[in-house]
Protein backbone atom coordinates (compact mmCIF):
# COMPACT_ATOMS: atom_id res chain seq x y z
CA UNK A 1 0.00 0.00 0.00
CA UNK A 2 1.86 3.40 -1.01
CA UNK A 3 2.44 5.95 1.42
CA UNK A 4 0.24 8.70 1.66
CA UNK A 5 2.78 11.81 1.35
CA UNK A 6 1.12 14.41 3.79
CA UNK A 7 0.30 12.54 7.15
CA UNK A 8 -3.64 14.47 6.51
CA UNK A 9 -5.77 12.03 9.00
CA UNK A 10 -9.12 10.81 7.54
CA UNK A 11 -12.39 12.32 9.05
CA UNK A 12 -13.48 10.17 12.01
CA UNK A 13 -16.32 8.11 10.31
CA UNK A 14 -15.36 6.01 7.34
CA UNK A 15 -19.08 5.86 5.86
CA UNK A 16 -20.32 2.22 4.59
CA UNK A 17 -17.97 1.46 1.47
CA UNK A 18 -15.12 1.62 3.82
CA UNK A 19 -15.55 -1.18 6.02
CA UNK A 20 -12.74 -1.93 8.95
CA UNK A 21 -9.33 -2.49 7.76
CA UNK A 22 -10.01 -1.14 4.13
CA UNK A 23 -7.74 1.62 3.03
CA UNK A 24 -9.87 4.72 3.03
CA UNK A 25 -8.66 7.04 0.40
CA UNK A 26 -7.40 10.48 1.36
CA UNK A 27 -8.12 13.83 -0.64
CA UNK A 28 -4.71 13.36 -2.89
CA UNK A 29 -5.54 9.89 -3.84
CA UNK A 30 -8.87 10.51 -4.68
CA UNK A 31 -7.86 13.66 -7.25
CA UNK A 32 -5.53 11.28 -8.66
CA UNK A 33 -7.56 7.59 -8.99
CA UNK A 34 -10.30 10.03 -10.57
CA UNK A 35 -7.96 12.29 -12.99
CA UNK A 36 -6.81 9.00 -14.31
CA UNK A 37 -10.71 8.03 -14.82
CA UNK A 38 -10.70 10.69 -16.71
CA UNK A 39 -7.48 10.54 -19.00
CA UNK A 40 -7.91 7.18 -20.07
CA UNK A 41 -11.90 6.79 -20.23
CA UNK A 42 -12.10 7.24 -23.96
CA UNK A 43 -15.36 6.65 -25.69
CA UNK A 44 -17.50 6.90 -21.66
CA UNK A 45 -15.91 6.63 -18.47
CA UNK A 46 -17.98 4.11 -16.87
CA UNK A 47 -15.82 0.95 -17.69
CA UNK A 48 -12.35 3.21 -16.73
CA UNK A 49 -14.13 4.16 -13.37
CA UNK A 50 -14.61 0.17 -12.65
CA UNK A 51 -11.21 -0.49 -13.20
CA UNK A 52 -9.54 1.79 -11.08
CA UNK A 53 -11.97 2.20 -8.37
CA UNK A 54 -12.25 -1.93 -8.00
CA UNK A 55 -9.63 -3.26 -9.59
CA UNK A 56 -7.02 -0.85 -9.33
CA UNK A 57 -7.16 0.77 -5.78
CA UNK A 58 -9.64 -1.48 -4.13
CA UNK A 59 -11.57 1.19 -2.77
CA UNK A 60 -14.78 -0.83 -3.53
CA UNK A 61 -15.96 -4.21 -3.78
CA UNK A 62 -17.89 -4.93 -7.73
CA UNK A 63 -20.96 -5.06 -5.66
CA UNK A 64 -20.66 -1.74 -3.85
CA UNK A 65 -19.61 -0.33 -6.87
CA UNK A 66 -23.16 -1.13 -8.96
CA UNK A 67 -25.19 -0.71 -6.10
CA UNK A 68 -23.43 3.20 -5.59
CA UNK A 69 -23.81 3.36 -9.46
CA UNK A 70 -27.20 2.78 -9.41
CA UNK A 71 -28.37 5.44 -6.72
CA UNK A 72 -26.45 7.97 -8.76
CA UNK A 73 -28.90 7.03 -11.63
CA UNK A 74 -31.66 8.06 -9.95
CA UNK A 75 -30.48 11.60 -9.22
CA UNK A 76 -30.37 13.85 -12.31
CA UNK A 77 -27.18 15.10 -13.80
CA UNK A 78 -23.50 13.33 -15.12
CA UNK A 79 -23.55 10.12 -13.60
CA UNK A 80 -20.23 9.39 -12.73
CA UNK A 81 -19.95 13.35 -11.86
CA UNK A 82 -22.01 12.30 -8.97
CA UNK A 83 -20.23 9.34 -8.45
CA UNK A 84 -17.19 11.12 -7.91
CA UNK A 85 -18.71 13.67 -5.45
CA UNK A 86 -20.59 10.77 -3.19
CA UNK A 87 -18.04 8.68 -3.06
CA UNK A 88 -15.03 11.65 -2.21
CA UNK A 89 -17.76 12.57 0.16
CA UNK A 90 -18.02 9.47 2.06
CA UNK A 91 -14.14 8.91 1.96
CA UNK A 92 -13.38 12.54 2.92
CA UNK A 93 -15.93 14.88 3.36
CA UNK A 94 -16.30 17.77 1.52
CA UNK A 95 -12.25 17.91 0.53
CA UNK A 96 -12.98 14.35 -0.71
CA UNK A 97 -15.50 15.73 -2.65
CA UNK A 98 -13.93 18.62 -4.16
CA UNK A 99 -10.79 16.55 -4.38
CA UNK A 100 -12.64 13.58 -6.67
CA UNK A 101 -14.75 16.26 -8.73
CA UNK A 102 -11.86 18.51 -9.77
CA UNK A 103 -10.16 15.38 -10.71
CA UNK A 104 -12.82 14.11 -12.83
CA UNK A 105 -13.62 17.34 -14.44
CA UNK A 106 -10.32 19.57 -14.64
CA UNK A 107 -8.23 17.65 -17.04
CA UNK A 108 -10.85 17.09 -19.87
CA UNK A 109 -12.30 21.06 -18.83
CA UNK A 110 -9.10 22.28 -20.10
CA UNK A 111 -8.67 19.79 -23.30
CA UNK A 112 -12.20 20.89 -24.22
CA UNK A 113 -11.24 24.73 -23.77
CA UNK A 114 -8.09 23.82 -26.19
CA UNK A 115 -9.83 21.96 -28.73
CA UNK A 116 -12.52 24.98 -28.20
CA UNK A 117 -9.83 27.52 -29.31
CA UNK A 118 -8.47 24.90 -31.64
CA UNK A 119 -12.01 24.69 -32.96
CA UNK A 120 -13.00 28.21 -33.28
CA UNK A 121 -9.16 29.01 -35.10
CA UNK A 122 -8.75 26.14 -37.44
CA UNK A 123 -12.81 24.68 -37.84
CA UNK A 124 -13.56 25.99 -41.11
CA UNK A 125 -10.69 25.37 -42.83
CA UNK A 126 -11.26 23.57 -45.66
CA UNK A 127 -9.03 20.42 -45.08
CA UNK A 128 -10.60 20.16 -41.64
CA UNK A 129 -14.10 19.95 -42.86
CA UNK A 130 -14.02 16.47 -43.57
CA UNK A 131 -12.90 15.89 -40.76
CA UNK A 132 -15.44 17.29 -38.90
CA UNK A 133 -18.16 15.65 -41.23
CA UNK A 134 -17.14 12.43 -40.72
CA UNK A 135 -16.59 12.79 -37.10
CA UNK A 136 -20.59 14.41 -36.63
CA UNK A 137 -21.40 11.43 -38.77
CA UNK A 138 -19.27 8.75 -36.59
CA UNK A 139 -20.50 10.20 -33.28
CA UNK A 140 -24.29 10.21 -34.67
CA UNK A 141 -24.33 6.29 -35.55
CA UNK A 142 -22.89 5.30 -31.69
CA UNK A 143 -25.63 7.28 -30.17
CA UNK A 144 -27.98 5.66 -32.43
CA UNK A 145 -26.08 2.30 -31.02
CA UNK A 146 -26.65 3.41 -27.51
CA UNK A 147 -30.05 3.98 -28.01
CA UNK A 148 -30.91 0.89 -29.61
CA UNK A 149 -29.06 -1.02 -26.94
CA UNK A 150 -30.87 0.68 -24.34
CA UNK A 151 -34.19 -0.27 -25.99
CA UNK A 152 -32.50 -3.89 -26.26
CA UNK A 153 -32.26 -3.98 -22.98
CA UNK A 154 -35.96 -2.69 -22.20
CA UNK A 155 -37.57 -4.62 -24.37
CA UNK A 156 -38.58 -8.33 -22.93
CA UNK A 157 -40.37 -9.98 -24.63
CA UNK A 158 -43.70 -8.23 -24.15
CA UNK A 159 -44.85 -4.24 -24.49
CA UNK A 160 -45.13 -2.58 -21.03
CA UNK A 161 -46.12 1.05 -20.39
CA UNK A 162 -42.17 1.95 -20.33
CA UNK A 163 -42.25 1.47 -24.28
CA UNK A 164 -45.01 4.03 -24.94
CA UNK A 165 -43.51 6.35 -22.60
CA UNK A 166 -40.19 5.67 -24.24
CA UNK A 167 -42.03 6.56 -27.91
CA UNK A 168 -43.93 9.56 -26.01
CA UNK A 169 -40.74 11.15 -24.66
CA UNK A 170 -38.61 10.66 -27.95
CA UNK A 171 -41.66 12.23 -30.16
CA UNK A 172 -42.11 15.19 -28.06
CA UNK A 173 -38.06 16.16 -27.14
CA UNK A 174 -36.97 14.31 -30.80
CA UNK A 175 -39.36 14.83 -33.56
CA UNK A 176 -41.80 17.83 -32.01
CA UNK A 177 -38.96 19.72 -30.52
CA UNK A 178 -40.63 20.50 -27.36
CA UNK A 179 -39.15 22.13 -24.24
CA UNK A 180 -37.72 19.60 -22.28
CA UNK A 181 -39.45 20.66 -19.02
CA UNK A 182 -42.79 20.40 -20.34
CA UNK A 183 -42.09 16.58 -21.18
CA UNK A 184 -40.77 15.74 -18.17
CA UNK A 185 -43.28 17.39 -15.74
CA UNK A 186 -46.05 15.20 -18.27
CA UNK A 187 -44.14 12.31 -18.93
CA UNK A 188 -42.37 11.23 -15.47
CA UNK A 189 -44.83 11.62 -12.88
CA UNK A 190 -47.24 9.31 -15.57
CA UNK A 191 -43.73 6.79 -16.44
CA UNK A 192 -43.57 6.63 -11.94
CA UNK A 193 -46.99 5.60 -11.78
CA UNK A 194 -46.83 2.88 -14.26
CA UNK A 195 -43.68 2.07 -12.69
CA UNK A 196 -45.44 1.39 -9.24
CA UNK A 197 -48.53 -0.32 -10.85
CA UNK A 198 -46.33 -2.61 -12.74
CA UNK A 199 -44.31 -3.55 -9.73
CA UNK A 200 -47.81 -4.32 -7.30
CA UNK B 1 -20.30 44.80 -21.21
CA UNK B 2 -24.57 44.35 -20.32
CA UNK B 3 -24.89 42.01 -23.39
CA UNK B 4 -22.13 40.20 -22.08
CA UNK B 5 -23.68 39.78 -18.49
CA UNK B 6 -26.64 38.29 -20.24
CA UNK B 7 -25.63 35.92 -22.25
CA UNK B 8 -23.77 34.68 -18.91
CA UNK B 9 -26.63 34.56 -17.23
CA UNK B 10 -28.69 32.33 -19.94
CA UNK B 11 -25.88 29.98 -20.33
CA UNK B 12 -26.23 29.53 -16.17
CA UNK B 13 -29.77 29.29 -16.40
CA UNK B 14 -30.29 27.32 -19.60
CA UNK B 15 -27.69 24.64 -18.25
CA UNK B 16 -28.42 24.88 -14.95
CA UNK B 17 -31.93 23.89 -15.75
CA UNK B 18 -30.42 21.06 -18.19
CA UNK B 19 -28.27 19.88 -14.93
CA UNK B 20 -31.87 19.00 -12.86
CA UNK B 21 -33.35 17.49 -15.92
CA UNK B 22 -30.59 15.53 -17.10
CA UNK B 23 -31.64 11.46 -16.44
CA UNK B 24 -29.76 9.09 -16.48
CA UNK B 25 -26.74 11.58 -17.82
CA UNK B 26 -26.03 14.24 -19.45
CA UNK B 27 -26.79 13.28 -22.84
CA UNK B 28 -30.01 13.36 -22.13
CA UNK B 29 -30.36 16.83 -22.44
CA UNK B 30 -28.75 17.43 -25.65
CA UNK B 31 -32.18 17.58 -27.57
CA UNK B 32 -32.68 20.68 -24.77
CA UNK B 33 -29.72 21.56 -25.33
CA UNK B 34 -29.97 21.96 -29.20
CA UNK B 35 -33.46 23.45 -29.11
CA UNK B 36 -31.86 26.63 -26.60
CA UNK B 37 -28.33 26.85 -28.07
CA UNK B 38 -29.58 26.44 -32.05
CA UNK B 39 -33.29 27.58 -32.41
CA UNK B 40 -34.22 29.78 -29.53
CA UNK B 41 -31.10 31.35 -29.00
CA UNK B 42 -29.05 31.00 -32.07
CA UNK B 43 -26.39 30.77 -30.33
CA UNK B 44 -24.57 28.15 -33.07
CA UNK B 45 -25.41 26.71 -36.09
CA UNK B 46 -27.15 22.97 -36.23
CA UNK B 47 -23.71 21.54 -37.73
CA UNK B 48 -21.32 23.21 -35.48
CA UNK B 49 -23.43 21.79 -32.68
CA UNK B 50 -23.09 18.40 -34.44
CA UNK B 51 -19.03 18.92 -35.08
CA UNK B 52 -18.71 19.94 -31.28
CA UNK B 53 -20.83 16.69 -30.09
CA UNK B 54 -18.55 14.59 -31.70
CA UNK B 55 -15.22 16.16 -30.80
CA UNK B 56 -16.29 16.07 -26.87
CA UNK B 57 -17.25 12.18 -27.97
CA UNK B 58 -14.02 11.31 -29.27
CA UNK B 59 -12.13 13.18 -26.59
CA UNK B 60 -11.47 11.06 -22.75
CA UNK B 61 -13.51 12.31 -20.35
CA UNK B 62 -17.24 12.05 -19.06
CA UNK B 63 -19.97 12.83 -21.70
CA UNK B 64 -20.67 15.58 -19.94
CA UNK B 65 -17.91 18.07 -20.82
CA UNK B 66 -19.44 18.78 -24.35
CA UNK B 67 -21.07 21.59 -22.06
CA UNK B 68 -17.49 22.90 -22.11
CA UNK B 69 -17.05 22.92 -25.34
CA UNK B 70 -20.11 24.42 -26.27
CA UNK B 71 -19.85 27.44 -23.40
CA UNK B 72 -16.63 27.80 -24.89
CA UNK B 73 -17.96 28.54 -28.55
CA UNK B 74 -20.92 30.68 -27.52
CA UNK B 75 -18.76 32.97 -24.87
CA UNK B 76 -15.02 31.81 -24.80
CA UNK B 77 -13.16 30.61 -21.45
CA UNK B 78 -15.64 32.41 -19.03
CA UNK B 79 -18.61 31.08 -21.62
CA UNK B 80 -16.54 27.06 -20.61
CA UNK B 81 -16.36 27.59 -16.98
CA UNK B 82 -20.02 28.90 -17.03
CA UNK B 83 -21.62 26.38 -18.67
CA UNK B 84 -19.55 23.66 -16.85
CA UNK B 85 -20.25 24.91 -13.30
CA UNK B 86 -23.87 25.25 -13.83
CA UNK B 87 -24.51 22.03 -15.70
CA UNK B 88 -22.24 20.15 -12.43
CA UNK B 89 -23.13 22.39 -9.62
CA UNK B 90 -26.85 21.96 -8.87
CA UNK B 91 -26.86 17.91 -8.90
CA UNK B 92 -23.20 17.58 -7.41
CA UNK B 93 -24.98 20.24 -4.49
CA UNK B 94 -27.76 17.56 -4.59
CA UNK B 95 -25.24 14.27 -4.84
CA UNK B 96 -22.75 15.56 -1.59
CA UNK B 97 -26.23 16.32 0.40
CA UNK B 98 -27.35 12.74 0.09
CA UNK B 99 -24.15 11.19 0.01
CA UNK B 100 -24.29 9.97 3.58
CA UNK B 101 -28.15 8.96 3.91
CA UNK B 102 -28.48 7.62 0.63
CA UNK B 103 -27.12 3.97 1.30
CA UNK B 104 -30.73 3.87 3.69
CA UNK B 105 -32.34 4.06 0.48
CA UNK B 106 -30.91 1.42 -1.36
CA UNK B 107 -34.10 -1.51 -0.85
CA UNK B 108 -36.66 1.47 -0.82
CA UNK B 109 -39.23 0.64 -2.98
CA UNK B 110 -39.74 4.28 -3.62
CA UNK B 111 -36.01 4.41 -4.94
CA UNK B 112 -36.71 1.10 -6.81
CA UNK B 113 -40.11 2.70 -8.49
CA UNK B 114 -38.46 5.73 -10.00
CA UNK B 115 -35.35 4.18 -10.98
CA UNK B 116 -37.57 1.83 -13.08
CA UNK B 117 -40.06 5.19 -14.01
CA UNK B 118 -36.74 7.41 -15.42
CA UNK B 119 -35.34 4.22 -17.18
CA UNK B 120 -37.88 4.56 -19.96
CA UNK B 121 -37.80 8.67 -19.89
CA UNK B 122 -34.26 8.26 -20.18
CA UNK B 123 -34.46 6.01 -23.31
CA UNK B 124 -36.59 8.23 -25.31
CA UNK B 125 -34.57 11.20 -24.52
CA UNK B 126 -31.26 9.36 -25.64
CA UNK B 127 -32.83 8.47 -29.25
CA UNK B 128 -33.95 12.05 -29.63
CA UNK B 129 -30.03 13.10 -29.47
CA UNK B 130 -29.51 10.46 -31.74
CA UNK B 131 -31.76 12.10 -34.03
CA UNK B 132 -30.88 15.43 -33.29
CA UNK B 133 -27.02 14.48 -33.75
CA UNK B 134 -27.55 12.59 -36.64
CA UNK B 135 -29.72 15.36 -38.70
CA UNK B 136 -27.43 17.88 -38.03
CA UNK B 137 -24.46 15.67 -39.41
CA UNK B 138 -25.67 13.49 -42.15
CA UNK B 139 -26.06 16.33 -44.82
CA UNK B 140 -25.14 13.62 -47.67
CA UNK B 141 -25.10 10.03 -48.83
CA UNK B 142 -20.89 9.68 -47.77
CA UNK B 143 -21.87 11.15 -44.38
CA UNK B 144 -25.10 9.11 -43.90
CA UNK B 145 -23.39 5.70 -44.48
CA UNK B 146 -20.70 6.96 -41.79
CA UNK B 147 -23.54 7.26 -39.39
CA UNK B 148 -24.67 3.48 -40.42
CA UNK B 149 -20.90 2.02 -40.35
CA UNK B 150 -20.55 3.84 -36.86
CA UNK B 151 -23.80 2.47 -35.87
CA UNK B 152 -23.25 -1.28 -36.82
CA UNK B 153 -19.89 -1.63 -36.03
CA UNK B 154 -20.87 -0.35 -32.04
CA UNK B 155 -24.09 -2.63 -32.02
CA UNK B 156 -22.74 -5.50 -33.41
CA UNK B 157 -18.97 -5.66 -32.34
CA UNK B 158 -17.22 -5.50 -29.71
CA UNK B 159 -14.38 -2.97 -31.24
CA UNK B 160 -13.75 0.43 -29.53
CA UNK B 161 -15.93 3.31 -30.94
CA UNK B 162 -13.16 5.16 -31.25
CA UNK B 163 -12.13 3.05 -33.95
CA UNK B 164 -15.49 4.48 -35.78
CA UNK B 165 -14.31 8.11 -34.96
CA UNK B 166 -10.73 7.28 -36.30
CA UNK B 167 -11.58 5.71 -39.13
CA UNK B 168 -14.56 8.59 -40.13
CA UNK B 169 -11.78 11.27 -39.49
CA UNK B 170 -9.23 9.59 -41.60
CA UNK B 171 -11.50 9.48 -44.57
CA UNK B 172 -12.79 13.31 -44.16
CA UNK B 173 -8.84 13.88 -44.07
CA UNK B 174 -7.96 12.47 -47.45
CA UNK B 175 -11.29 13.92 -48.70
CA UNK B 176 -13.65 10.83 -49.24
CA UNK B 177 -16.17 12.88 -47.32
Amino acid sequence: MPEPAAPVPPPPIPHPPFPPGRHVPTPRELFLGFAKIAVCGFGGVLAWSRRVIVQERGWMSPEEFNEQLALCQVLPGPNIVNFSVMFGSRAAGLPGSLAALFGLLGPPVILMILAGILYRRYGELPELRGVLSGLAAAAAGLLIATSLQMIRAMVKNRLTAGHIVAVVTFGAAGILRMPLLWVMAVVIPISIAFAWWERR
Amino acid sequence: MKQDSDIFLALLMNFALCSLMAVGGANSVVPEMHRQAVDVHLWISDRKFSELFAIAQAAPGPNVVFVTLLGHYIAGVPGALVTTFAMCAPTCTIAYLVARVFDRFKDATWRIVIQAGLVPVTIGLIAASALIVARAADRDAATFLITIASFALAYWTRITPLAALAAAAGLGLIGII
